[in-house]
């Protein structure tokens, strides 16, 4: 089959909604959250099994005070502002550094060597037959993107990528290598704007795309409907708006295994994806 | 001694700046011979670590004292480990005013230090 | 001027609708939109192009450029570059632009100077002014330094705005650097969570965060009713952690109507505008106990 992102530029549209139940439905898949600032949907996929859980690290650099003689070429070159230098050794502040390794190629006197520093964790479950991928940032890690790069490297061939909010590094490093992409709005005027944003983005990467309508909504849909309509695409679902499937989700159940009528409604949305990729 | 804060003004008689690494200015003010320069802080455009790059500058400064109202833990770091001593400013009261306080022994070491607004 | 952000954790609790809202409420005079990657308030408020006061490019950090008539192919940069960012193609090394962190390594490691740094402008902030005053800003799609960009926000709302009691802050969803760089000397930080287990995991995340700068925390709990249950677990654990519950507000089916007809909810007379009422009412109170 294929591997597929989901992403909505604004949150709460219903991303990680659609991820799970999708995910749910779909034999032998690989649901990835890669939301790793605030990580959802292993909360949704229940009776799974810890298979194993691994740190993430991304290599900082560490000073010899013995071989540094004091030059601050590194502190000179650092773009980051991550070095300072104020006794016989410069000092790294390791929140700020981008790992790019430009300190250790400027060092003359081989002071400088890489070593690993923990930016969050990585933790794969089993659930019949599934297989669930969730990546948890540190606080105060700033990046996410080498936790993310990390999440993704468990992708298979049936996958369901639930990307983080907005349109920033974040997400791109998501959608990499997505086969298509499914677009979660809402009927309203903030989702408008912000899935305008998802747009410019998924159609740089030239990654095929579709539209969800998440808590449909028949005299509010047409916000979202004349926008599809001026881009010659198509509305993939409208899962219509209902409080029992806002209560069973707050709940940390699927909805796919609790109301037929909507998971006929995710069948229907995994076909229309399937005659669109293949 | 030379006495580093940071100000939006090149005017002793205006209110010393909330922020530190993004401040547009520095005084650095001579006790000694009583005169005041000002500098243009370059920290400001930094992406990131501009509490790390103008601590960084007031170090290479010889500083000696920081009056501030507050601080990111990096920029302390980086000052404190210079050995330069850190002050609370007196809110309302003018840089002048903060100066003399300072050399009267009036002005409380610094207390407000947070964590700091990460990369950018 | 006391400061209050708005911020949320998880998206989609009603962040930007509350923020709106108070502010009609609360007469707000200053306002600022610090959810940069996706800013939202100006669709809510009254401001147009012709209260535009000033707009200004936003200079990221340089990145980096090949000059191909210099260059060589040796492919020393493309080795050295750690972000994939540098690509073969047509016969040319060549910088992604959108994949450059500026770090300025394959300056560095090549042998014939054929690469240099070139101005990145990421987004622009814009400052609107009618009897209030309205910052923000719109980074560029897949920019990184969205901290700096809500950093400048800010200070555009401090540099234009003299004399106002009160300024409210919508911030940005999640915990990264842009809701880092908006936590920085505020007065109160107002948390929006919605009563699920998805918005109470990432409620005690965005406390965290807060209590990092030690910043006075209240939480309004929206769509209270729709999970009682779950509304009892975020209760528990605000008691618990020493947190102010400001108030609570029920699913209200009018409000996707009135919101989305650019009304506001403090014009109407509907429960959760009754509620959002009270509220507004304590903040006041809490705005003016901060120190």
């Amino acid at each position: 089959m294929s591997r597929i992102a989901v992403l909505s530029g604004k949150g709460g549209s219903g991303k990680t909604f659609v991820s799970t139940n999708l995910s749910n439905i779909m034999n032998n898949s690989t649901y990835l959250d890669c939301d790793v600032e605030e990580p959802n949907g292993h909360i949704f996929f229940k009776d799974s099994e810890l298979k194993y859980e691994k740190k993430v690290y991304r290599d900082i650099p560490t000073f010899d005070s013995n071989k540094c003689v004091g030059c601050r070429d590194c502190v000179n070159f650092c773009k980051f502002s991550a070095l300072a230098f104020i006794k016989d050794t410069p000092l790294l502040f390791d929140e700020v550094c981008h790992s790019c390794g430009g300190c250790e190629l400027v060092c003359k006197h081989d002071a400088i060597h890489y070593e690993k520093s923990q930016v969050g964790t990585l933790s794969v479950y089993d659930n019949n037959s599934k297989k669930i991928v969730s990546g948890e940032m540190r606080i105060g890690e700033a990046s996410a993107v080498s936790l993310i790069s990390e999440v993704l490297k468990e992708v298979s061939d049936n996958s369901i990528i639930d990307c983080p909010p907005g349109s920033a590094c974040s997400t791109m490093e998501s959608i990499k290598g997505a086969d298509y992409c499914i677009l979660v709005t809402e009927p309203t005027i903030f989702s408008l704007h912000n899935i305008q944003m998802i747009v410019e983005l998924v159609e740089l990467f030239n990654i095929p795309y579709g539209f969800v309508i998440n808590k449909s909504n028949k005299d509010l849909d047409y916000i979202i409907e004349d926008y599809v309509k001026t881009l010659n695409k198509k509305i993939l679902a409208k899962i219509p708006f209902s409080k029992e499937v806002a209560q069973i989700t707050s709940e940390g159940k699927l909805i796919t295994n609790e109301n037929e009528d909507v998971k006929n409604l995710f069948y229907n949305l995994l076909n229309n994806i399937n005659e669109k990729v293949n | 001694m030379k006495i580093a804060i940071a100000t939006e003004q090149e005017n002793l008689n205006s209110q010393i700046n909330q922020t530190f690494g993004r401040a547009p200015l520095f005084l650095i003010y001579n006790t000694e011979d009583k005169t005041s320069t000002f500098i243009k802080n370059e920290a400001m455009n930094a992406a990131g670590g501009a509490g790390i790059k103008a601590s960084q500058f007031l170090v290479d400064q010889d500083i000696d004292s920081v009056i501030c109202f507050r601080l990111g833990e990096n920029a302390v770091k980086v000052l404190s480990g210079a050995n330069i001593n850190l002050y609370s400013a007196q809110a309302n009261k003018s840089i002048q005013e903060n100066i003399e306080l300072l050399l009267n022994d009036k002005l409380e070491a610094l207390v407000d230090i947070h964590s700091g607004y990460h990369h950018g | 001027m006391k400061k209050v952000l708005v911020i949320s954790g998880k998206g989609g609790t009603g962040k930007t609708t509350i923020s709106s809202t108070l502010i009609d409420l609360l007469d707000i005079k200053a306002l600022a939109d610090c959810d940069v990657d996706a800013p939202n308030l100006h669709l809510v408020s009254s401001f147009d192009d012709k209260s535009l006061l000033k707009e200004d490019q936003f200079k990221g950090m340089d990145i980096f450029q090949i000059n191909s008539d210099l260059c060589i192919n040796c492919g020393k940069c493309q080795e050295n570059c750690k972000f994939d960012s540098i690509d073969f193609v047509d016969n040319k090394y060549q910088i992604n632009p959108l994949a450059c962190e500026g770090c300025g390594v394959c300056e560095f490691v090549c042998p014939v100077n054929a690469i240099s740094p070139i101005d990145n402008y990421v987004g622009s902030t814009q400052v609107f002014k009618t009897d209030k005053l309205f910052s923000t800003a719109k980074l560029t799609m897949g920019s990184g330094n969205s901290g700096k960009l809500v950093s400048q926000v800010k200070k555009n709302l401090d540099d234009n705005i003299k004399d106002e009691p009160i300024a409210i802050i919508d911030g940005s969803p999640g915990i990264g650097c842009p809701v880092i760089a908006s936590l920085s000397a505020i007065d109160v930080a107002l948390v929006v969570t919605e009563p699920s287990l998805s918005g109470l995991s990432d409620l005690k995340r965005i406390v965290k965060t807060a209590q990092v700068f030690k910043t006075k925390t209240a939480i309004i709990i929206n769509k209270a009713d729709l999970n009682l249950d779950v509304k009892k677990l975020i209760i528990k654990y605000i008691n618990e952690s020493d947190l102010v519950l400001l108030g609570e507000i029920n699913y209200d089916n009018n409000v996707s109507k009135i919101i989305n007809s650019q009304n506001s909810l403090a014009k109407v007379n509907t429960l959760a505008s009754k509620q959002i009422k009270l509220i507004a009412e304590k903040l006041l109170s809490l705005v003016h106990e901060s120190q």
